[in-house]
C-alpha cells in the first residue's frame, strides 16, 4: 500500500472551530463567505460566490418585490391574545412582547395593497424571525384579510411565506387557522381571485399543509426547506435514511409540487410577468 | 372527570351553539346562562388532562372499524386513491345509517402489532386524503351526506410520504371539504391529532367524544419542543389543552358525545349506541338546508376561529 500523504498542513491555517453555536448571521452557512450588511442588502441577501439565498425579513421583502412607495398596511394593529393562558417555562405574553420587540413587528405577517411592475395586488408576507414565523390566530385572521381585500379590489393575492408551522402557543386554536385560512382561499377563487404562492425557507407545518399549497402558481426560492415534517422529526421517528435535498426546494420541484424555483433576484419580473397575465381584460 | 350534570350541560349548550350557527337564531340568554353553569363545575387539573390523553389512547378504545360494525348496515369499502397506492390507514365507504346512504371515511390505527403495521397506526400518506377526496366528489356528484371520524396521531412523517406531498394533500383535502355542498358530520373518537386530522375534519358540525383529544402537536413533542425535555409532557398536555372540555368552550366543536362511565373502552356497545345517536342528530339537523347555504355557514364556522385583539401595544407602530 503505497504510503499516504500528510495532509495537516491543510487544516494547519484552518479557523478554531466557533465556540458559538451560531454562525454571524453575514456568514454564508453555505461557503463561509462573509459580507457586510450593505453588501448582503444590495445583493438582495443572495451569496454572490454560491448563490446562497440567506433569510429576508418582511418589511424587507416588501421592498424588494413591491414598486416604491405603493404598499400601504393593513390590519396593523392586530395583536395575539392569550387564550390559553399558556406557560411553558415563560408566558406566551411575554414570549409575545419579546418577539414584538426584536422585530418590530405586531406579529408574524405583514399584509397590504402594492403594486408590483405596476400591476395593482395585494401583498402577504411573513417573517420567521417572529417566534419562527409560526402561525397563530393573528396570521391566520391577517392572512384571511388580505384575501378578503384582494377579493374586494379584484386583484390578485401574493404570498410569501416562512413559517414553522402552527404556533403551539394557542393550542387548537393555532391548529383552527389552517382551515380557516384554506376557506379564505376558496372564498378568493369564487371571487374569481387569484393566489400566487411564493414559498421561501422554511415554509413547512401548518403553513405549507394549508394556504400555501393553494396558490394557483406555487413557486419557491432556491434551496427553500419546504414540508410537512422537517428532517430531524422524519430521522428520528422512521429512523430512515434521508436524500441529500429532502424536503428541498429542488426536490419539490422533482416530485410535482411547484410550478417553478426562482431566485430572489428574479422574483420582482417573475412575479411582474403572473400578475400581468392574471391582470389581463377578459383573462 | 367530567360529571353526569356537566355532560349534560355540554351537550345541550353545543346543541345550542350549532343552532345558533345554522339557523342565525338567536338564544343567547340561555347560551350565556349555560356557560356560567359550566364555568362553575370545569376547572380541570394537569392530572385529569392527562387522564383524558391517556384515554383517547387506551389500547383498548374504540378504533373506527369496532363503530363501523355497530352502527352501519350495507358498509362497502372504497379502496385505492385511483392514482397510486391504497392507504389502509384511511377506510372509505358507502353504507347505509338510518335508513340513507352516506359516504364515510375514518382514520383505523389498527388492533394487534400486524394490523397496526399494515395501517401504520392510523397515520395517513398523502395516498389517504387522496383516496378520502375522491370519496368527498363521489358523494357531492350523488348528495351522498358525509361522515367522517377522526383518530390519528397525525400525518405520517416520512420520507415517501413527504415526496408525494403531504402539506398539500392535507390543504387539498381541506379545500374540497370547504367546496362541498352536502352536509358533513365529523367525529373525534380518539386522538385528533394536528394536520393530519384536520384534513378531513372541515365540516359543518365537528362532534368530540368525551374521552377523545384534539390538538396541534402531541403533548410529547410539544415538551420536547418548548420545555426541551419530552418527559414533560403532562405539563404540555395541560398547556395545550386538548380535551373535549376546553376545545368546546374554544368553540372549535359543537357538541360532545357522551362515553358509557369509565370510557368507551369500558362498553364499546355503549359507546357505539351514543355515538350513533349524535351522528344522527346532525344528520337530521343538517338535512334540508340548502347546499350554497350549508357551505357558507360551514365556511363562516372556520372563518370566525381565533382569538386576537385589535389594538397597538405601544411597542411599535411603522
Amino acid at each position: 500500500m503505497a504510503e499516504r500523504i500528510d495532509v495537516s498542513i491543510e487544516h494547519r491555517n484552518l479557523p478554531e472551530p466557533a465556540t458559538n453555536e451560531r454562525p454571524h448571521p453575514n456568514t454564508c452557512p453555505n461557503c463561509g463567505s462573509h459580507y457586510r450588511d450593505d453588501e448582503l442588502a444590495e445583493n438582495l441577501r443572495v451569496c454572490r460566490q454560491c448563490n446562497h439565498h440567506f433569510p429576508v425579513r418582511a418589511r424587507a421583502r416588501i421592498a424588494q418585490v413591491a414598486d416604491e412607495g405603493t404598499f400601504e398596511e393593513e390590519a396593523a394593529d392586530l395583536r395575539s391574545e392569550d387564550p390559553l393562558g399558556f406557560f411553558d417555562l415563560r408566558p406566551y405574553p411575554e414570549r409575545l412582547a419579546e418577539a414584538e420587540v426584536s422585530t418590530g413587528l405586531g406579529d408574524a405577517i405583514v399584509i397590504g395593497r402594492a403594486a408590483i411592475e405596476r400591476i395593482p395586488c395585494e401583498l402577504s408576507v411573513m417573517d420567521f424571525a417572529f417566534m419562527g414565523g409560526s402561525m397563530g390566530s393573528v396570521v391566520g385572521e391577517k392572512f384571511a384579510r388580505a384575501c378578503e381585500s384582494a377579493a374586494e379590489r379584484n386583484v390578485p393575492l401574493v404570498s410569501i411565506t416562512a413559517s414553522g408551522g402552527a404556533r403551539m402557543q394557542e393550542g387548537i386554536l393555532s391548529l383552527m387557522q389552517l382551515p380557516k385560512t384554506v376557506c379564505a382561499v376558496e372564498d378568493l377563487k369564487d371571487s374569481g381571485g387569484a393566489l400566487i404562492s411564493v414559498m421561501a425557507h422554511p415554509t413547512t407545518a401548518g403553513v405549507i399543509a394549508s394556504f400555501a399549497s393553494l396558490g394557483d402558481v406555487i413557486i419557491a426560492e432556491p434551496g427553500a426547506l419546504l414540508a410537512f415534517t422537517g428532517p430531524r422529526v422524519v430521522q428520528q421517528t422512521t429512523r430512515e435514511k434521508l436524500p441529500d435535498d429532502f424536503g428541498l426546494a429542488e426536490s419539490n420541484q422533482r416530485f410535482g409540487h411547484l410550478d417553478g424555483i426562482v431566485g430572489r433576484r428574479d422574483l420582482r419580473p417573475y412575479l411582474g410577468r403572473v400578475l400581468r397575465l392574471f391582470s389581463l381584460d377578459g383573462g | 372527570m367530567a360529571g353526569e350534570a356537566e355532560l349534560h350541560l355540554r351537550g345541550r349548550l353545543g346543541r345550542l351553539k350549532s343552532l345558533g350557527l345554522l339557523r342565525g337564531a338567536r338564544i343567547s340568554g340561555e347560551l350565556t346562562r349555560l356557560q356560567r353553569q359550566l364555568e362553575k363545575i370545569s376547572e380541570a387539573s394537569d392530572e385529569e388532562i392527562w387522564q383524558h390523553v391517556q384515554l383517547a389512547r387506551h389500547e383498548d378504545r374504540p378504533y373506527t372499524l369496532d363503530y363501523v360494525e355497530r352502527i352501519f348496515e350495507d358498509f362497502v369499502e372504497l379502496h385505492g386513491d385511483r392514482a397510486r397506492a391504497e392507504d389502509p390507514a384511511m377506510i372509505t365507504a358507502l353504507a347505509r345509517f338510518a335508513g340513507r346512504t352516506v359516504a364515510f371515511m375514518g382514520h383505523q390505527k389498527g388492533r394487534d402489532v400486524h394490523e397496526r403495521t399494515r395501517r401504520n397506526f392510523g397515520m395517513t400518506f398523502p395516498e389517504g386524503y387522496r383516496k378520502a377526496m375522491r370519496v368527498m366528489d363521489l358523494a357531492q356528484r350523488h348528495r351522498f351526506p358525509i361522515i367522517s371520524l377522526i383518530d390519528t396521531p397525525g400525518a405520517y412523517p416520512g420520507v415517501a410520504a413527504e415526496q408525494h406531498g403531504q402539506g398539500g394533500a392535507i390543504a387539498r383535502s381541506q379545500a374540497l371539504m370547504s367546496r362541498l355542498t352536502v352536509p358533513i358530520t365529523a367525529c373525534i373518537i380518539g386522538e385528533g391529532g394536528s394536520g393530519g386530522a384536520i384534513a378531513t375534519a372541515l365540516a359543518d358540525r365537528v362532534l368530540m367524544q368525551e374521552n377523545a383529544m384534539y390538538t396541534v402537536i402531541s403533548p410529547e413533542g410539544c415538551a420536547a419542543i418548548l420545555w426541551r425535555d419530552a418527559g414533560e409532557k403532562v405539563k404540555a398536555a395541560a398547556a395545550l389543552k386538548p380535551d373535549a372540555a376546553n376545545c368546546l368552550q374554544l368553540g372549535v366543536i359543537d357538541a360532545v358525545v357522551p362515553e358509557p362511565e369509565g370510557g368507551a373502552h369500558a362498553n364499546p356497545d355503549e359507546a357505539a349506541r351514543l355515538l350513533g345517536e349524535a351522528l344522527q342528530s346532525s344528520l337530521e339537523d343538517l338535512e334540508g338546508v340548502d347546499g350554497d347555504e350549508l357551505r357558507r355557514a360551514r365556511r363562516a364556522r372556520f372563518r370566525s376561529l381565533g382569538v386576537f385583539a385589535e389594538r397597538p401595544t405601544g411597542i411599535t407602530r411603522v
